[in-house]
């Protein structure tokens, strides 16, 4: 506010004393100058006449000469004063307009608007730096979800981008380097609504930096951060960052997933994507030898999990430097056939093109695809704008980082339950995940599968809370429909969070306790159709024992005398 | 030497003394009091004001405070002299032309401090 003001009167220093000058010189000779009267007496003008005659010639340039008519001397003084006032007034007039036009006053005028906006939210909101590919997914998915958002990138055509999504809920957005701390102060950094801070921009330093500040400014709040290194995943987590995506080992762990157990890749699949892949795609893979093209960073998170998994592989990299602590590496890039047939790509089961290029990863699919086209194909998408492309070239597998980190994200905000039973999941046979995606699949079909958590506190379950003081409640009444109670709402309970441990699909007879947590999966009209169930006494009533009484104080006493006289 | 400086405290004395000049002599005697210097000594404080306008410090605050004091003392001394020339029936009588003269003394006070803060800002910079 303040900075304005001082812009704004800096700038008009010199017109306004251009314009007290021109003033003062005017009226000055307005009463030097002798004049005549009716009667041709001399006459000098005091100043109050000379100033009320110079105010309105400066702005309308004359009703005529007053008191008196004047002197030839006096005209030829007026003439001058007129070109020189409407001079300075044009100038005055000119250069606040170009004040209002500057780029400067512009930026602090937009800077104060969305300085004030982050200051009045009064609900609890994510401060997201960086509106790329991952920033716009993770918002759009937050705003859909009711969830407020303050954006900050240093681009202003990703600023432009935003304002054009059209977005449900109003975001202030602000177009600044979000490595500032003062910046990051102005975007609500130290509000006490903020929940939580994700650094998603592509530059590792700024995202450390920004770690570092929200750490630094207010060490409780939330910090998820996107890296590219394996050095600044160190660093970051060396002071406590709440959660590190690094989108290549994210998916080198999903592949080594993939090609080990496809059911509970599925599973996986199934409750981080909005759009999951279909239950035929399970039976496709079969085990074997992969070839990977492109030893970069990707590659070697590839290897790394795939060796984990004891699982064969070849790897093609045109830098025979790159391949020398390799025993199975071949040079090249990998688009020639001769150098796919080195790798023996006739005998493998899968194939990772997973260089930095767009253009040769799918050149390596398609010559790879020719020689064996029973391969298992898994593409690497660096650049969003090549989406269509990739989505017509029938691979098995699309690998985009800024859709995998958004994915983990919002998994982690959605509840923290969630990666929980992720982990979890990794330690169960694939079997058992076979059979959690065939209920997967029975509840939702080919729709979201949503998930949520419950907890039970008085604050986050005011209705299971006051129910589980008269009588136990048991964990199936919660998955019953509120509208009609003999029937189930499209939803089971995946993971129980109890004192004494974690239990993975929790039996329905279990009899809930305080502090108790719930993860359930579903479909997210069975989440709202829940709330009701969580936080309405009458509605919880009616689920446990069928009844629908009124519930007022009236009923209550009447209720009260007849159990007496009875 | 900044010319900047030199225009500023220019203004600034400038304004005290014609204010001071203007303020000499008997207190309701017209004839010891003259207008152009009252004119001079107005115009000069305005310009004084703007001079002052955008500084961001405290002292800044300071000084552009006292000089709207000054403004307000000295239109108001200007209002009195033109209501007394012009509209009041007895014309300039003494009554009127020692107020004129007593809210000059009043920007007269502001001025001053305006010069001495001039002067604390100076002796602090060590240069």
């Amino acid at each position: 506010m303040n900075n304005l003001v001082f812009l704004f009167m800096r700038r008009l220093r010199a017109p306004l004393i251009t314009l007290i000058t021109v003033y003062a010189i005017t009226v000055f000779g307005m009463t030097l100058i002798p004049g005549r009267d009716a009667d041709g007496n001399v006459w000098y003008m005091d100043f109050f006449h000379a100033f009320y005659f110079v105010s309105f010639m400066g702005t309308t340039i004359g009703f005529g000469e007053v008191p008196y008519e004047f002197t030839d001397a006096q005209r030829m003084w007026v003439t001058l004063s007129i070109y020189a006032t409407v001079i300075s007034w044009l100038y005055g007039i000119g250069q606040t307009l170009a004040v209002l036009q500057e780029p400067m006053f512009g930026r602090l005028m937009r800077l104060r608007g969305f300085t004030s906006h982050v200051r009045n939210l009064r609900e609890p909101f994510y401060l997201v730096c960086g509106y790329g590919v991952t920033g716009s997914i993770v918002v759009k998915r937050l705003i859909d979800r009711g969830v407020r958002v303050v954006v900050v990138d240093i681009e202003q055509d990703r600023i432009d981008a935003l304002e054009l999504d059209n977005l449900v809920i109003p975001v202030p957005s602000l177009c600044a380097d979000a490595s500032l701390p003062d910046i990051l102060d102005h975007a609500g950094l130290q509000h006490k609504q903020c929940i939580g801070v994700l650094a998603l921009t592509n530059n590792d330093n700024v995202n450390l930096s920004i770690a570092i500040a929200s750490k630094l400014l207010a060490p409780r709040r939330q910090v998820i951060t996107r890296t590219n290194s394996e050095v600044t995943t160190a660093n970051m987590a060396s002071f406590g960052t709440d959660m590190i995506v690094d989108p290549f080992r994210a998916y080198a762990d999903y592949m080594a997933l993939a090609a080990r157990s496809p059911h509970k890749l599925l599973a996986y699949d199934w409750l981080m994507n909005p759009h999951h892949r279909t239950l035929s795609s399970a039976y496709k893979h079969a085990p074997g030898r992969w070839i990977i093209c492109g030893y970069g960073r990707f590659g070697r998170a590839l290897a790394t999990a795939f060796s984990a998994e004891e699982m064969e592989m070849t790897i093609i990299d045109p830098s025979p430097g790159n391949l020398a602590p390799l025993k199975n590496g071949v040079v090249g890039v990998g688009t020639e056939a001769h150098t796919l047939l080195e790798a023996g790509v006739e005998s493998a089961v899968g194939i990772i093109a997973g260089t930095d290029n767009d253009a040769d990863n799918l050149s390596v699919i398609m010559t790879a695809r020719e020689l064996n086209p029973k391969l298992t194909t898994v593409v690497r998408q660096n650049l969003h704008q090549n989406a269509l492309i990739f989505r017509n070239s029938r691979c098995d597998f699309v690998m985009e980082p800024g859709r995998i980190i958004a994915n983990r994200i919002l998994a982690q905000l959605k509840t923290p339950l969630l990666p929980l039973f992720l982990e979890q999941l990794q330690q169960q046979d694939d079997v058992w995940a076979h059979t959690l995606i065939n209920r997967m699949s029975s509840v939702v079909g080919d729709r979201e599968l949503d998930s949520w958590s419950v907890q039970v506190t008085p604050e986050t379950a005011p209705a299971v809370s006051t129910m589980m003081a008269q009588r136990p409640v048991a964990l199936r009444y919660l998955n019953k429909d509120p509208r009609q109670r003999d029937r189930m709402l499209p939803c089971f309970p995946l993971l129980l969070k109890t004192a004494e441990g974690v239990h993975l699909l929790p039996g329905e007879l279990h009899q809930l306790q305080a502090g108790d947590e719930l993860l359930f999966c579903g479909l997210g009209v069975a989440k709202r159709q829940m709330e009701w169930s969580v936080n309405n006494y009458n509605v919880l009533h009616y689920l446990l024992t069928g009844e629908d009484p009124p519930d007022t104080l009236l009923a209550r006493l009447l209720r009260r005398s007849d159990q007496e006289s009875a | 030497m900044n010319r900047e400086k030199v225009i500023f405290a220019f203004f600034i004395v400038l304004a005290l003394t014609l204010n001071f000049g203007f303020v000499l002599g008997d207190l309701d005697n017209a004839a010891h009091h003259d207008v152009f210097e009252l004119f001079a000594a107005l115009v000069v404080s305005l310009i004084c004001t703007v001079l002052k306008f955008g500084d961001r410090t405290h002292l800044g605050a300071l000084m552009l405070a006292t000089s709207l004091v000054a403004d307000l003392q000295l239109i108001i001394a200007a209002g009195f002299w033109g209501y007394g020339e012009q509209i009041a029936a007895a014309g300039m009588t003494p009554r009127i032309m020692a107020s004129v003269v007593s809210f000059a003394a009043g920007a007269a006070v502001a001025n001053l401090i305006s010069v001495i803060l001039l002067v604390v800002e100076t002796a602090l910079i060590r240069r």
